[in-house]
């Protein structure tokens, strides 16, 4: 958290010479004090060639620190590169606590930043802080987690991928491979994007699915979440497929099948070098990729737009970013982009 | 009870013997061990099939081994009386050090874990140093070190990989002989162990020995008993103090490592709120949070309990939602456990000491 509270810090200012130096843009929305307060000189610097650059500043605030998760790293990736290609200011982070991330988003309304991005895992607890955005008059953009709610918040748009259709497509998959029981694992407390997924399993495999919760340790002792799987699979001989929902929990699921030696499938949502290693090798049967980077991409280009030509995107429905099945005919070329962090 | 010829002065009560069901029951670690027995049979009645026997065993140990680690050399600080919150955050801390230099740097993984070992001992002397020399509680001195490392953690690893985890540790040089030497999968009676669980007993073992047979041990019970009566009677508190916490840095290193030859890979993530998992263990097996009192063998039957729960409740098939109320409810009966059974212990033993100091007359 300190981390990323300096880094916020150091945004802050970054943001007010930003709307320094856009002083004269038509859309900056720069409150009067920030103005006065900064120096003259630092108005001459202002390079020339920022014609198209609106001073915009962008809040992004998911449920999770961004720096600490695989995840959301490669989301905040997106977002930090769309603001550098548009030159906007980003200010990002999150929590995995909803609190924390409602007092965030609501940091940035106080703050009249141009735009809000924000995941909502958890939406009545950010219900609202986000309509105290909308109200404001400040643009929102629901991402990841939260395509049932963001219409009636009044975001433009959201962008993800619908859990519930990429559980689906996951049980699909199951189904080809011919599996009877499946366990879906869940490794984070309080996400109804997990159970999103898992309820998509259920609709579409002709299976069993069996609800399995290692949030105890999570990804925070991966050691330990891979020792309840493998007891999961001791206890319950009739296992023959395993879904994880965070790539980090598949490698500790593999680890967990190699030490039981039982032929049990295993399939992930979300990818990491790890994960395309397995599929190569054939250790994980596919994975559902939301392809994360557009989630933070996307929204910063959709938000740019609203801002400088009052564009939406979308149409009222949700702007899809998934599901994409990552298999062994793909895992390859995607394997050199996942290393670059941005897959 | 045989009364001897001799008459010497009457003897003090506070030196008598006292057999060995009172020299047991005097012990810290007797609530953890009751706890553990009550929790294993427990679990044996609800769960037979898997539980009873080596393969449950097998997962038990698995649970608890680098937690088992970690709870001995926090026993021994709290013993000493202090805290280190860092602890669990400096697993993953000693784990990416290793990992990145191994595979950023192309060093050997010897090499490279030597480097995480010295900054971990370091980290543990800054953190005893600081204790110590700002009189500061150490609740807050290792909160501000547990902040600045878990950032330290993803800042590095981010900047150095562009990613939140190091992977591939297992393609370096040195990686296989540092997965035999330090946690490797072996076959015992046809289960599969993890190797970490004989470096818990040797350390167990080695721990215990320290507290019970060496002036070290009286040392950590005296500084933690009362650091300034202590110094009064000529114990170097201050060096205990800082050898304790590094100690914990260095089996925190260990752990870091265990983790990184098992996981062939390490994340940013790791270890973060174990810390409590350490104390809470140490707890249960008898330590006082003000200090002067615990001991290494209960800390380990702590980390056992916690393990036992761990499995137990997935054998059994109980949603795992529950798994913290469960630990908070065990967490409380230990304590409420050890309080009674040390209340009682003392009082029958002293009881019994001065019944036999008045009947017989003992020898000086």
């Amino acid at each position: 958290m300190n981390h990323s509270k300096r880094t916020s810090l150091i945004l802050a200012l970054l943001a007010i010479l930003a709307m320094v130096f856009a002083a004269c843009a038509p859309a900056a929305q720069a409150p009067a004090g920030e103005e006065a307060a900064a120096p003259a000189q630092e108005e001459a610097a202002a390079p020339a060639e920022q014609v198209t650059q609106a001073g915009l500043t962008f809040g992004l605030a998911v449920h999770s620190n961004p720096a600490e998760d695989s995840f959301w790293g490669v989301v905040e990736r997106g977002a930090k590169d769309a603001a550098d290609t548009y030159g906007i200011t980003l200010k990002s982070g999150g929590s995995g606590d909803p609190a924390e991330q409602a007092q965030l988003v609501e940091t940035y309304v106080s703050d009249k930043v141009d735009g809000i991005i924000v995941s909502l895992a958890n939406p009545d607890a950010l219900k609202d802080s986000v309509k105290r955005a909308v109200d404001a008059g400040i643009p929102v953009i629901t991402i990841n987690s939260g395509v049932d709610v963001f219409k009636e918040l009044g975001a433009i748009t959201h962008v993800g991928q619908t859990e519930f259709v990429a559980g689906q497509g996951a049980g699909e998959q199951f189904n080809k491979a011919g599996l009877t029981n499946v366990l879906c694992v869940i490794h984070e407390e309080g996400n109804i994007g997990l159970e999103q997924r898992c309820d998509g399993l259920e609709d579409t495999f002709n299976g069993t699915v069996e609800r399995f919760n290692v949030a105890t340790t999570g990804t925070r002792d991966i050691a330990g979440t891979s020792a309840s799987i493998q007891d999961k699979l001791i206890a319950s001989a009739d296992v023959d497929g395993i879904l994880t929902l965070n790539p980090d929990v598949a490698g500790a699921a593999l680890d967990a099948i190699n030490a039981v030696g039982r032929d049990v499938k295993l399939a992930t949502f979300d990818l990491s070098p790890a994960v395309l290693d397995a599929i190569e090798a054939g250790d994980i049967l596919f994975a559902i990729d939301q392809q994360q980077y557009l989630q933070g991409y996307l929204p910063v280009v959709f938000l740019y737009l609203y801002n400088v030509n009052l564009n939406t995107v979308g149409g009222g429905n949700p702007v899809l970013t998934g599901p994409g099945i990552v298999d062994q005919s793909n895992a390859a070329q995607i394997k050199e982009l996942a290393a670059q962090g941005t897959r | 009870m045989t009364v001897t010829a001799t008459s010497p002065p009457k003897a003090d009560e506070r030196v008598a013997e006292l057999g060995l069901v009172g020299i047991l029951l005097r012990r810290p670690e007797v609530g953890a061990v009751l706890g553990a027995l009550v929790v294993w049979v427990f679990f044996a009645i609800v769960t037979p099939e898997h539980w009873i026997g080596l393969g449950g065993v097998a997962r038990i140990v698995d649970s608890s081994s680098t937690l088992g680690i970690m709870a001995i050399a926090v026993a021994l600080l709290m013993i000493g009386g202090e805290f280190d919150l860092s602890a669990g955050v400096m697993t993953g801390t000693s784990g990416l050090i290793a990992g990145l230099l191994s595979t950023q740097a192309g060093l050997n993984f010897w090499a490279a874990a030597a480097i995480a070992l010295a900054f971990a001992l370091l980290v543990g002397y800054i953190n005893g140093m600081m204790v110590v020399k700002t009189g500061l509680p150490s609740f807050i001195v290792t909160l501000a070190t547990f902040f600045i490392l878990r950032g330290a953690n993803v800042g590095v690893t981010k900047m150095l990989t562009d990613q939140v985890r190091v992977s591939g540790i297992d393609k370096v040089a040195g990686f296989g002989l540092a997965r035999q030497v330090f946690n490797t999968e072996i076959t015992l009676f046809g289960e599969r162990f993890w190797t970490a669980f004989i470096w818990w007993i040797v350390l167990t073992l080695i721990a215990t020995w320290i507290l019970q047979r060496t002036h070290w041990g009286n040392w950590i019970y005296a500084t933690g008993g009362d650091a300034n009566a202590a110094r009064n009677v000529g114990v170097p508190a201050t060096k205990v103090k800082i050898a304790l916490f590094m100690t914990t840095a260095g089996a925190a290193w260990l752990v870091g490592i265990m983790n990184d030859v098992r996981l062939r890979s390490a994340v940013a993530s790791q270890g973060i709120g174990q810390e409590f998992v350490y104390i809470i263990a140490a707890v249960i097996g008898g330590c006082l949070l003000t200090g002067g009192y615990g001991s290494a063998i209960g800390a380990a039957i702590g980390a056992l309990i916690f393990g036992m729960a761990r499995v137990g409740i997935v054998f059994v098939g109980w949603p795992t939602d529950w798994f913290f109320s469960f630990l908070g409810v065990m967490l409380l009966v230990a304590v409420l456990v050890n309080n009674y059974t040390r209340a009682r212990a003392e009082a029958m033993t002293t009881a019994m000491a001065k019944a036999r100091t008045e009947t017989e007359e003992a020898e000086p």
